[in-house]
């Protein structure tokens, strides 16, 4: 486990043409991260994530990915994540591939890529038209002791998962506390791991059964503070629903979105430049 | 009873509140359902314990969300699960009483359409997509359907089946082995719609005050068929208003708050 600036871990572990997830669910996503992927210009991306949300939209729109998984791709509770939609409905920047789950499938996606099985298990439900969209990759097993049909789901095993936490340790071992979505098993289903953490701290003094991914699956952290927002990190800082509201606007046209990401993004030399720029940070 | 004037939103989330009995546990979604569900354990259901997909469960939120996964949500709940369980363990493990969904589309058999407009290869209007509906659709006990009623969101043909509903009629989700019932109600902005008990063919069962059944038939894109005892529901009270006023006030003003974050000063 090897403690870089965000520059050198991203130039050291993306590469163009990997699987990438960025998870969090809602909670303590990597936005720093992919801020720094996309001032490198990294490309053909195959993005994996349950919840695109901002954080791919942006990613999209600036033409890094070719590829994306996931299992809802809104602005929660504000509306359509409008770079997605023109990269589906019109190509643009260039063609969006999809892999679409429901949750409880990414969900056992993931369980089953962190416990070295092909396959997840979900009970399958009632014929909908998910189970004939080929690119879902869902096919029926046979239970061999009940007979039951079960939807059996690929195991998602990506290149590189990259989270944000809230503390790593001395040791590099990393706490995450709040709503923590399928972070851990998307971490231990990746070959590689790369942390972003509000602080480092020497011991962190957490409960016996807090959620601790110990250094031995950590490959390397950065030192972030902020690096999740506009989501959050819950004990540091909420989220900002106002930003999620403009982003709405922001978004929906190209040219708006251009221009917000060259000078916020492109324009800035990290992501506390960022956070200055919109005043957040003081 | 007072006529206090209210909107077509606020009687949709009072009548889609009053659905929700006291200690039920429900899967919650954002958006209206949040809100009605909130008003629910506000007034008359005090015990309802929510549960949204994000993981948190018996959580009492002073403001609404405005995503699935707020920090509100995590402070004001029992426990906050992983993900996956959420899933595995209370849905697919048969620990939810009601599910509440919307939609972009909803047939006469109460199938739902969240993934595309158009075809799905080449989509008029891509949609998010399925996240826990297809899911709660199938396990809750029931499910509850909010959406605005008209003849584009009422259709006769969905573009894409992604949530059951009876699937096909009489007799189709029995027979699909769906653990749930299936929608009990969908409450709109003209009133409530239910399935027919054998053909399960959505009908108009209940108006708010004021709404025709002529205005109702004109929104909803197959030929709406009435019940046998077409209800007249009652208007928000006004205790009712005023506890949702003041939840959305809050809401407002909590969405709007800047956000801070200090950064060390050697950065």
């Amino acid at each position: 486990m090897q403690v870089l600036p965000l520059s050198e871990a991203i130039a050291t572990h993306v590469h163009d043409g990997q699987n990438i997830a960025l998870e969090g669910f809602t909670h303590l996503i990597p936005f720093a991260a992919a801020h720094e992927i996309i001032r490198q210009g990294r490309r053909n991306l195959h993005l994996i994530r349950m919840t695109p949300d901002l954080i791919y939209d942006q990613l999209i729109g600036m033409g890094c990915a070719q590829r994306l998984t996931f299992s809802w791709g809104g602005n929660p509770g504000v509306g359509s994540l409008h770079r997605l939609r023109d990269a589906v409905e019109r190509e643009w920047p260039r063609p969006l591939a999809l892999s679409e789950f429901t949750h409880a499938e990414m969900a056992v996606a993931y369980q089953a890529g962190a416990s070295g099985l092909p396959c997840g298990l979900v009970r399958q439900y009632a014929p909908t038209d998910l189970a004939g969209v080929a690119a879902l990759g869902v096919k029926t097993l046979r239970c061999p002791f009940t007979g039951d049909a079960l939807a059996a789901v690929p195991a998602i095993n990506p290149d590189l998962t990259i989270l944000h936490a809230q503390q790593i340790d001395a040791a590099g071992n990393v706490l995450i506390r709040g709503i923590v979505g399928a972070v851990k098993e998307a971490a231990m289903a990746a070959r590689r791991v790369l942390v972003t953490v509000e602080e480092q701290v020497e011991e962190l003094g957490a409960d016996t059964n807090a959620l601790v991914l110990p250094a031995l699956v950590i490959t390397a952290a950065s030192i972030v503070p902020g690096g999740a927002h506009p989501s959050y990190a819950h004990g540091y800082y909420a989220r900002d629903n106002a930003f999620y509201l403009a982003w709405d606007e922001i978004a929906r046209r190209r040219d708006t979105f251009t221009a917000w990401m060259e000078r916020h993004v492109l324009g800035v030399r990290d992501h506390a430049a960022l956070l200055r720029a919109l005043g957040v940070a003081g | 009873m007072s006529t206090e004037p209210y909107s077509r939103d606020e009687i949709m989330t009072v009548t889609a509140a009053r659905q929700l009995r006291n200690g039920a546990v429900c899967f919650v979604g954002i958006g209206l359902p949040s809100a009605a569900c909130n008003l629910a354990r506000l007034t008359h259901a005090p015990d309802l314990v929510l549960i949204y997909e994000s993981g948190t469960v018996g959580t009492r939120p002073v403001v609404l969300p405005l995503s699935i996964g707020d920090g509100e949500l995590a402070e004001t709940a029992t426990c906050v699960v992983p993900l996956p369980e959420i899933f595995a363990h209370y849905l697919q493990g048969g620990r939810v009483d009601v599910g509440f969904l919307g939609a972009a589309q909803i047939d006469r058999f109460g199938n739902l359409n969240t993934t595309v407009i158009g075809d799905y290869a080449h989509p008029r209007v891509r949609l998010p997509g399925a996240g826990g509906a297809p899911e709660i659709a199938t396990y809750a006990r029931e499910v509850l359907i909010v959406m605005k009623q008209s003849p584009r969101s009422f259709v006769a043909r969905l573009d894409f089946r992604t949530s059951c509903g009876y699937l096909d009629g009489a007799g189709a989700r029995e027979n699909s082995r769906c653990p749930g019932a299936g929608p009990r109600a969908v409450i709109t902005d003209f009133g409530v719609l239910r399935p027919h008990r054998q053909t399960r063919e959505l009908e108009l069962a209940a108006l708010y005050p004021g709404v025709s059944v002529e205005a109702a038939r004109a929104a909803t894109g197959w030929a709406l068929a009435l019940a046998d005892d077409l209800e007249q529901l009652p208007p928000p009270t006004p205790a009712e208003l005023a506890v949702l006023r003041d939840l959305h006030a809050r809401t407002r003003s909590a969405h709007a708050g800047r956000v801070h974050i200090k950064l060390p000063v050697a950065t």
